[in-house]
């Protein structure tokens, strides 16, 4: 919370992403948050590093248009490369700009 | 809206309990609203029935801890599911009280702050139990456990931990008899076995009953082959762990069950 005031003090957007729902397996519980700020600097997690840099993407692209949103990961089986959780189950984030 | 930022971070920053409220699915996405028990409402969901009736279960989700997912209608009818809303509890920290003013207890009180918890150590005697020993805990009490538990023993909880570590009967019997009357989900008894036998005996003379003796974790910690105070605190805060999960905390390589 630190950093969101300090970045909102400095003059930068910023977007928070927090798990919401878990399904099966899953490194952390509804709660778990993580904030971007525009210039790139992260903290917090929501994952055991599976997807936070796609989630920081995500969270860049919303900063630009305002749109917050649900965003899902699930477990890539058939995609080797693909963005997802490697322990089998599927998160939901939800991803707001910070603006409250 | 900036105001409502400003209200859960003042709640954190003197570890009040709040409880934030945001649609994340339906009309008005990303609305707000936060509870703060024996405070006024902040923020509104985007109707008035729909704030009272997650209100009354922000208040419910806080009181338990939990943070997730529930499902309203517009107005907060219960059977419907157009709006989802995340509720996200911000509980005060755990409470650890370690008794006696050890080594180990220096080691323990460093451990618990890593896991979270607010520590407190408390030892009658003033020459070992200073801040300086141990700068990480949040408070340090010159007090007879008993005088201790008495001011503080109707705030611990389920979510809360007691460590006798003195593992002398003139401290330790008062400590365990104080703590057993609290709500406290772990009390650990420092000792070898043979103190652990001396003190059992000790304990029931003293009146402590069979089922209250089952409660208590004596002697403390995994069997983990601890050694150090360091790797003591590793065992103590492992079997917290594992106890409040319902766990029996054998290793993992051993089970199939899921980790999370």
């Amino acid at each position: 919370m630190n950093d969101l005031s300090r970045w909102r003090a400095a003059g930068k957007s910023s977007a928070v992403a927090r798990v919401v729902r878990l399904e099966g397996s899953g490194p952390r519980d509804p709660g778990a948050a993580m904030a971007v700020c525009e210039d790139g600097s992260v903290v917090g997690s929501v994952s055991g590093g599976c997807v936070e840099g796609a989630v920081v993407e995500e969270a860049l692209q919303i900063i630009q248009t305002g749109e917050r949103r649900m965003v899902s990961f699930g477990y890539s089986d058939d995609e080797a490369f693909a963005v997802g959780l490697t322990c089998g189950g599927t998160i939901h984030l939800f991803i707001e700009p910070f603006d409250w | 809206m900036a105001d409502l930022f400003e209200l859960v971070k003042a709640a954190a920053e003197t570890e009040d309990p709040v409880a934030v409220a945001t649609v994340i699915e339906g009309p008005n996405t990303g609305s707000k609203l936060v509870l703060r028990p024996g405070e006024e409402l902040a923020g509104t969901l985007g109707h008035p029935d729909l704030d009272r009736v997650v209100a009354r279960d922000m208040a419910g989700e806080l009181a338990a801890g939990r943070t997730g997912v529930r499902h309203y209608g517009e107005h907060g009818e219960a059977r419907e599911d157009t709006v989802a809303v995340f509720i996200e509890s911000f509980a005060p920290p755990p409470q650890m009280v370690i008794f006696g003013a050890v080594d180990f207890t220096a080691a323990l009180a460093r451990v618990a702050k890593v896991l979270g918890y607010r520590v407190t150590v408390c030892d009658a005697r003033p020459v070992f139990a200073t801040p300086a020993r141990f700068p990480v805990a949040d408070a340090v009490v010159v007090k007879w456990p008993n005088d201790l538990l008495d001011e503080i023993g109707a705030s611990l909880g389920p979510r809360d931990a007691v460590c006798v570590l003195t593992h002398d009967n003139k401290f330790d019997v008062p400590a365990i008899q104080g703590a057993l009357v609290t709500e406290v989900g772990y009390i650990g008894v420092m000792g070898s076995r043979k103190t652990h036998d001396s003190r059992t005996g000790r304990l029931r003379e003293a009146g402590v009953t069979d089922a209250e003796l089952a409660r208590l974790m004596s002697p403390v910690g995994l069997d983990i082959g601890a050694r150090t105070p360091e790797e003591t605190a590793v065992s103590i805060c492992a079997e917290i762990i594992a106890q409040r999960a319902g766990r029996a905390a054998p290793n993992l390589k051993e089970g199939d069950g899921a980790i999370h």
